[in-house]
């Protein structure tokens, strides 16, 4: 395992909206894509499960703990200082 | 998902543990032996867990480092599991667990889910209104607690490891242990001493 981002690093879902493609199987919620983040840990490497619900083979991808502002994602109903820690696969992540 | 499993569901299940058997990539053996385990396991495993972080700081330490580790420290097989991560609350932080893209639970140690875990309403508010799903569940969460929404959305399992109720001085691990319900180690709810 080489992971790219450590603790504290700022992160950037990436907007991609694979399902708008074609069949797909992700774990990047949607009302995360495009949003940005700060890594809270490393959690390991994981086969990606985007492959493996399809039966192909799935390399191991580096997943992360990433924290978000939850008001800042959900402004008419968040409230501060409350936090959203999601985890997502490095595939989906840019710097920020 | 709270209805009766249709026939034809039913029929598609047989058809394709027949394939899986068929295949070999499971055994009659194999089969019985994970129902029996997911029959068995229960919120009583994490709500020992957390008793016993109440009362030993070194195996507090030890859940909050490998909560996989805690878990087969406490007899649970996790052959095959997916890891078990505990999230520590502080007088400054509580977390409450969801999944939000389906039903993702630490069955090995609470158990099968709750159906209301499983309920859109429950997984699309309580990323966006934490606070009073909290407040309708009874525990509102105060102006200065931080409030952390773990959305389980992958590899890892998650239960909540509360903060020990203020009375509970002197007390055994049974009687601390009878504090954490399921829901307690969910989160939605905070350990509450009986009236």
């Amino acid at each position: 395992m080489n992971p790219r981002f450590s603790p504290g690093s700022r992160v950037l879902v990436k907007n991609d909206w694979p399902e708008e493609r074609g069949p797909c199987h992700i774990r990047t919620p949607h009302y995360l894509r495009g949003r940005a983040g700060e890594v809270e840990r490393v959690l390991g490497a994981f086969r990606n499960p985007e492959d493996l619900a399809f039966a192909r083979p799935a390399e191991t991808r580096v997943l992360y703990h990433v924290m978000f502002d939850q008001p800042g994602i959900f402004p008419a109903d968040g409230k501060q200082p409350d936090k959203l820690l999601v985890e997502i696969f490095e595939h989906w992540l840019e710097a920020a | 998902m709270s209805n009766p499993a249709r026939a034809e569901s039913i029929a598609q299940l047989e058809r394709l543990v027949a394939a899986l058997l068929a295949k070999g990539v499971v055994s009659e053996a194999e089969l019985a032996a994970q129902q029996a385990s997911t029959d068995r396991a229960s919120p009583e495993t994490g709500a020992r867990m957390v008793a016993r972080a109440w009362l030993d700081p070194e195996w507090r330490a030890m859940m909050l480092k490998n909560g996989t580790a805690a878990a087969e420290a406490m007899g649970v097989s996790m052959a095959g599991a997916p890891p078990l991560g505990v999230l520590e609350d502080t007088a400054k932080r509580h977390h409450v667990i969801v999944c939000t893209l389906c039903s993702c639970y630490p069955r090995a140690v609470l158990g099968y889910p709750p159906h209301w875990y499983k309920s859109f309403s429950y997984r699309s508010r309580v990323v966006r209104e934490p606070r009073a799903v909290m407040a309708e569940w009874g525990s509102p969460v105060a102006d200065d607690v931080e409030l952390r929404v773990v959305d389980s959305t992958a590899d890892y399992r998650w239960m909540v490891l509360p903060l020990r109720p203020a009375g509970t001085e002197g007390w055994t691990e049974d009687q601390l242990a009878a504090l954490v319900t399921r829901d307690v180690l969910v989160g939605v709810a905070l350990p509450k001493l009986p009236a």
